[in-house]
């Protein structure tokens, strides 16, 4: 009895296309996709104070509309957290749609994730030294909701899961726990499975997108690079794939990348339901394109879920400017120099970068210098008009700076930062909502 | 011998921590990025990166190192004022190193 899953999206801005082509021949029983960043519900959050019926992630319509008749023809079912901010009303969107296409169709939607109200604003966040409270105008708080939330779901005739925040290798882990019936206490399974959700949850990134180099790491069709997917059996061993005569590569060193990918203690990976040993994960090339998963394992679940807290972290103000030819880094460092001076004073870490030169690895390893570079100076600060003005000056360098300065731009961006810190899970109270559209009739409740 | 004739290597970001991942393409190189590759060494060549304490996991049943670099992403990718706010593009800057 293998389960297959696989993974149609890895981010909120990833294709569609490669999704549609492991509907058509990947033989699936779950579709995810993964399309919360950090910030993303912050963000989305913002938009549902605007429009109540808001709040979900903005190509959700879009890749409805293009996923769902083949996931009903292949019977396929669909765990996604496109529900963001707002679950319910992501659910109703699908069911407008499957109306509007005439497709009978059963959506669950999962909410709980939104903790702002048993948020405790005293708390320390990870990131600074000041209280939750200091930080500035708090937007959202969301808890990682773990397998325990999907469950329910699941156990249901839903075609659609819809989610807000769930950790996102989760969201691959649920359908394993529920296709094969394992216990929740059973931490060594439960590791192996959330091993295979982490190698899954970024799409492409296992087969060779994120990977491609000209040195030692071509990459093939990069063009109609496929997403991946794993066929699982009842102990959680995974053979990682992708569909036949999709570009892309899967190997064991794109594996061995995902498999370290944004993860710190490999010993003592936190997630909802287990902590994970990636360190006794076994790989094997064993076909084509065809990795084995094994032997990941895991201890007790911790007692507290992480919550990301989102606030107004003020306006970034951006100005760019261009030179080039021989004594082009000299120009700009001349620019850089002016604009300190005017700007220093309201904006303390005021930032100068040379594009071209040193501006993301904020120095280089070789001495070469550029024939052009572009100028960037960036800040915050709490007004707007006042981070307008880093553009500002930057633009006035056309007259007021050093010779042939070209190509200047200015933007203000109104930031929304991010905290973390804990809550008891016992405060976590995950519910969900089933609603469904019957050619013909319309029937719609809420239960549990 | 730069790091990138013999290892590749992903970035990852947590908040301000940066994690860097190492891998050799053959895995009898193993033992001599163990060797070459300590925190230190690390740390000495982020140094204009890194603000805080570098940590070396060893993972020798895939062959592979994973550093976790601690304050170096100029507060994280939701308020830095980098270009590359994630630090995406830093696997590059570890592979530049130079090892004996």
């Amino acid at each position: 009895m293998m389960l297959r899953i696989g993974s149609g999206a890895g981010f909120s801005g990833d294709r569609i296309e490669p999704a549609e082509v492991l509907l058509k021949h990947a033989d699936l029983d779950y579709l995810v996709l993964e399309c919360l960043a950090e910030r993303t519900i912050a963000l989305a959050q913002q938009r549902k104070l605007h429009e109540d019926s808001g709040g979900y992630d903005p190509l959700l319509e879009k890749r409805i509309r293009k996923l769902l008749p083949l996931l009903l023809e292949k019977d396929v079912r669909l765990v996604t957290n496109m529900g963001a901010a707002n679950p319910i009303a992501a659910a109703e969107k699908i069911l407008e749609i499957a109306k509007e296409l005439n497709l009978s169709c059963k959506v669950a939607a999962v909410t709980g994730d939104d903790v702002l109200d048993q948020l405790d604003l005293n708390a320390i966040p990870w990131e600074t030294n000041r209280p939750i409270s200091e930080c500035g105008s708090i937007i959202s708080a969301n808890a990682y909701l773990g397998v325990e939330a999907l469950l329910p779901a699941l156990e249901s005739d839903a075609n659609i899961v819809i989610t807000g925040r769930v950790a996102d290798p989760s969201l691959f882990l649920a359908p394993q726990v529920h296709h094969f019936g394992w216990s929740l206490e059973d931490y060594n399974k439960l590791g192996q499975g959330l091993v295979t959700g982490h190698l899954l949850e970024c799409s492409s990134q296992i087969s060779g997108g994120y990977f491609a180099d000209a040195h030692n790491k071509e990459v093939p069709d990069l063009v109609n690079i496929g997403f991946p997917f794993a066929t699982i059996d009842a102990d959680g061993r995974a053979v990682i794939s992708k569909v036949e005569g999709t570009g892309g590569l899967i190997d064991l060193r794109t594996v061995k990348e995902q498999l370290l990918y944004e993860v710190h203690d490999p010993a003592e990976y936190k997630t909802p339901d287990v902590i994970v040993d990636f360190s006794t994960v076994q790989l094997q090339e064993v076909g084509k394109n065809q990795v084995e998963v094994l032997n990941g394992s895991g201890k007790e679940r911790p007692q507290s879920l992480k919550v990301s807290v989102g606030y107004h972290a003020g306006y970034l103000g951006e100005g760019e400017i261009s030179y080039a030819g021989t004594s082009a880094l000299t120009r700009a460092e001349i620019a850089g120099e002016i604009l300190k001076k005017r700007l220093i004073d309201d904006f303390p870490n005021l930032r100068i970068d040379f594009i071209g030169l040193s501006s993301v690895h904020r120095t280089h390893f070789n001495g070469s210098t550029p024939y052009e570079v572009r100028l960037r100076a960036a800040g915050y600060h709490d007004s707007e008009q006042m981070a307008r003005l880093i553009g500002e000056e930057v633009e006035a360098l056309y007259l007021n700076g050093p010779a042939a300065g070209g190509g200047a731009r200015k933007k203000v961006t109104e930031s929304i930062g991010v905290l973390s810190t804990l809550i008891n899970r016992e405060k976590v109270q995950a519910e969900v909502y089933f609603n469904e559209w019957i050619k013909g009739e319309e029937r719609s409740g809420a239960t549990n | 011998m730069k790091l990138f004739e013999i290892a590749h290597s992903r970035a990852g970001d947590k908040g301000d921590i940066l994690s860097l991942s190492l891998i050799p393409y053959e895995e009898k190189n193993f033992e001599k990025l163990c060797e070459k590759v300590t925190p230190e060494a690390v740390k000495n060549h982020l140094k204009d990166v890194v603000q805080g304490e570098v940590v070396r996991y060893e993972l020798p049943n895939i062959k592979a190192l994973n550093f976790v670099c601690y304050q170096s992403l100029l507060g994280g990718v939701t308020t830095s004022l980098a270009m590359d706010t994630h630090g995406k593009t830093l696997s590059s800057a570890l592979l530049e190193m130079e090892i004996d």
